[in-house]
């Protein structure tokens, strides 16, 4: 017995672990392992964001010249239209629950999610309503054009006089990603209350963990007003019920409000597990705890709380009345303070510390930088004068770009780099990491950037052409956008021809404390072996402190035995 | 030393496994909880929804209706509210690990929710006014089926958990399927009475 411990003991020891990477077909299984759900999340939801940002691509090659002659006006609806709905619906809500699966059990020292069954028809969900959405480019009139707002009464039109139309498949896959989205937050926020390891009190959980459960909450509680708006919207159009329609009595801002008040609260939804990411990673690649660990957990929980109250300030020019601007004006400013909590802890974390600028460290920064931009336009933007002149301008545009391409992909590009090694087994290319991040970060403000001027001067967003006068800065954008769509090839062949080829990853390749990092790279089936025993605040980095009671007890001592 | 060690994370494994099965129910019926107050946020949608659009609408109820009979949704609603405590008394007799008393009662249940499902369509057979009836006929139907689908679908449950009682044994640490079903129940039964107030006594 003696001898089977000193030998479990010796680092780096090469673990045989049945059915990893090489298995590849059980990612095409209906699979309940978490860590294979959340891989499965992570491919098809990037397979949906190429789709997404080609037809983007098409978009920004329409508009580098002031006439609409790249493609007709109606496929130009469509196009913008289809854009919004993949890269929200099919990109970072999906890409960021397999986040999320990946990484929550482990992080809190748990074999599984709570239901691994309904985690499983959770995520295959994702493609069929994929499809649906993707077969709406195939029924006549072709997909819906009304934008990813699908305001009635122009979602009402319905040209065509088909049932199944393209706003009716619009409708249904949104539904089904609701029902999906539903499923998957009932089972994280189960899983993160029930089943975290003994000693791993509230505060001492990760702040990914405190992010994600903030965020899967804003779903439970904001998606089911989107999927009351989208039965009624969905009657109006096929039944010919007149809830939303003027025409027949209805009222479409009731719509907007039914909307918004769960579309604005989705983008926290994007943005929470991307701050929970940049707060793991910051202490990781500046060697230094998370300055005020308490202050950005909670800070999560103070955003969802006050994301339940700001919807309206999307509804500014919808006849609101002058109080309730004022009102939705200052609770929006009051997003800033939680947020300001965040970004001033992550420099506070950063400053003085011992920096390594590897890919995962540089995407963080980047997201950071931008996040801290698209926050101040986000501000000037709650200003209900300022708003009422750019809104549904290209400014609007540039700043929620801003906050999803250049804060939340970006993030999410820093964790896939950072958790690569963990999820595949194998080191990454950090040269093409590197040139990845240079080509996303360059894009990002070579794109979204020139988007901000271009609205102060006037230029109205979902047109085809537009006014010479603003030739200049969409010309810089397109630039941007096709140096975007150039920017994922690095990130494709590295990440496949490391998975298949990469050096051998070690458990823990960046010496990061946390759960996940005890066990091997990629974590054995059920991840551990013994439960094991919190003691401590996660990133105690500097600090002489252990993780977890009796580190002899490590997993790997005992998954040889059991 | 090692070998101590050795023995001690042996047992918390066991341990471990031990606790994971006793909390899977009640991971289960957590889960259903916060389901259920999802869930409860649809049905507030569309209550603020029919509460604006009675205050603001111009043409309320459509021509030639005047209002909604209230007498025998009042006797559908009092069957559907009582039915909540026979619930309650199959559950506690489920508790005392009388099976036969469990299953009288429980089929009581489902008699009561069939009975309100039957009531609210023989309702539905008698108005005057469609779906499509602009904003008056397009909430109650919306609201009342809405509300139905979920009494059907508590039956339809109700049907599956009395099914799996006659399984031998399965029943004998209680069952979180029966806890769940009646949870649900509850909800229904509650979100009606709000639904009963608004559409019926507030006309």
């Amino acid at each position: 017995m003696t001898e089977i411990s000193i030998e479990a003991l010796s680092p780096n020891r090469e673990q045989p672990v049945p059915g990893e990477p090489e298995n590849w077909p059980r990612f095409f299984s209906f699979s309940t392992d978490h860590k294979v759900i959340g891989i499965q999340y992570i491919v098809v939801a990037f397979v949906f964001f190429l789709i997404g940002g080609f037809l983007a691509m098409i978009i920004r090659g329409e508009l580098i010249t002031p006439e609409a002659d790249l493609v007709d006006r109606t496929v130009y609806n469509a196009l913008f239209t289809m854009h919004g709905t993949i890269m929200l619906f099919m990109w970072t809500f999906p890409v960021l629950n397999g986040l999320a699966n990946y990484l929550v059990p482990l992080q809190i020292g748990a074999r599984d999610m709570a239901f691994p069954r309904l985690n499983a028809v959770a995520f295959w969900m994702v493609p069929v309503f994929g499809v649906i959405l993707m077969a709406s480019f195939l029924v006549p009139g072709g997909p819906s054009q009304s934008g990813w707002w699908a305001y009635p009464p122009v979602s009402l039109q319905n040209p065509t006089g088909n049932l199944i139309n393209g706003q009716f498949l619009w409708i249904l896959a949104v539904a089904l990603s609701g029902i999906s989205s539903i499923m998957g937050a009932v089972n994280i926020v189960t899983t993160i209350i029930r089943m975290r390891a003994p000693g791993m009190t509230f505060f001492k959980m990760p702040v990914f963990c405190w992010a994600v459960m903030a965020a899967q909450t804003i779903q439970l509680f904001g998606l089911p007003a989107l999927t009351a708006g989208a039965v009624m919207l969905l009657f109006d159009l096929s039944v010919g019920t007149s809830f939303f329609d003027p025409a027949t009595g209805g009222d479409p801002v009731l719509y907007q409000h039914f909307f918004w008040f769960y579309s604005h609260p989705a983008v926290y939804v994007i943005i929470l597990p991307v701050f929970g990411v940049f707060s793991e990673l910051f202490p990781v690649y500046a060697r230094k705890p998370l300055f005020g660990y308490k202050f950005v957990a909670v800070s999560s929980f103070v955003i969802t709380g006050l994301s339940a109250i700001v919807w309206v300030h999307h509804m500014f020019a919808s006849g609101t009345p002058g109080w309730m601007r004022m009102l939705f004006m200052a609770s929006t400013m009051l997003i800033s303070v939680p947020t300001g909590v965040k970004i001033f802890a992550w420099v506070a974390t950063i400053w003085g510390g011992k920096i390594k600028l590897g890919t995962p460290m540089l995407f963080a920064l980047g997201g950071l930088v931008n996040f801290l931009f698209a926050g101040i336009t986000g501000i000037m933007l709650a200003a209900v004068p300022f708003d009422i002149h750019v809104n549904n301008t290209y400014f609007v545009v540039g700043h929620f770009h801003y906050v999803i391409y250049g804060a939340a992909v970006m993030g999410i590009y820093a964790a896939i780099y950072h958790w690569f090694p963990k999820m595949t087994g194998r080191m990454y290319y950090e040269g093409l990491g590197k040139l990845h991040f240079v080509l996303t970060f360059v894009g990002v403000n070579l794109n979204f950037l020139p988007m901000h001027p271009a609205g102060l001067m006037g230029m109205p967003r979902r047109v085809a052409s537009y006014d010479p006068e603003f030739a200049y800065w969409n010309v810089l954008a397109s630039l941007g956008g096709f140096l975007l769509g150039v920017s994922t090839l690095p990130f494709l062949l590295n990440m496949i021809s490391s998975w298949i080829l990469g050096e051998k990853a070690p458990a823990n390749p960046w010496r990061a404390i946390g759960l996940e990092w005890l066990v091997s790279s990629p974590p054995p089936h059920e991840n551990f072996a013994v439960i094991p025993t919190v003691v401590s605040e996660p990133y105690g980095y500097g600090k002489n402190e252990p993780l977890i009671a009796s580190p002899m007890a490590s997993t790997e001592l005992t998954s040889e035995l059991s | 030393m090692s070998s101590v060690n050795l023995d001690q994370s042996l047992n918390s494994t066991a341990t471990v496994h031990a606790a994971d099965h006793h909390d899977e129910g009640e991971h289960r019926l957590f889960g259903f909880i916060v389901f259920l107050l999802s869930e409860s946020v649809i049905f507030l949608s569309f209550f603020v929804g029919y509460i604006v659009y009675k205050t603001s609408a111009t043409d309320w109820l459509p021509a030639g209706v005047e209002g909604l009979e209230v007498r025998e949704p009042f006797i559908n609603t009092i069957v559907l509210v009582s039915s909540s405590f026979v619930i309650y008394i199959a559950e506690r007799y489920l508790h005392k690990e009388n099976l036969w008393g469990f299953r009288a009662f429980w089929l009581l249940t489902m008699a009561m929710g069939s009975f309100f499902l039957y009531g609210q369509a023989v309702e539905w057979m008698g108005l005057d006014f469609s779906f499509t009836d602009g904003l008056f006929g397009g909430t109650f139907y919306l609201l009342t089926g809405f509300h139905g689908l979920h009494v059907l679908t508590g039956v339809l449950l109700q049907g599956v958990m009395l099914g799996r009682s006659f399984i031998p044994g399965n029943y004998d640490d209680g069952e979180v399927g029966v806890a769940a079903t009646s949870l649900f129940w509850h909800f229904v039964d509650v979100i009606w009475i709000i639904l009963f107030i608004l559409i019926y006594v507030w006309q």
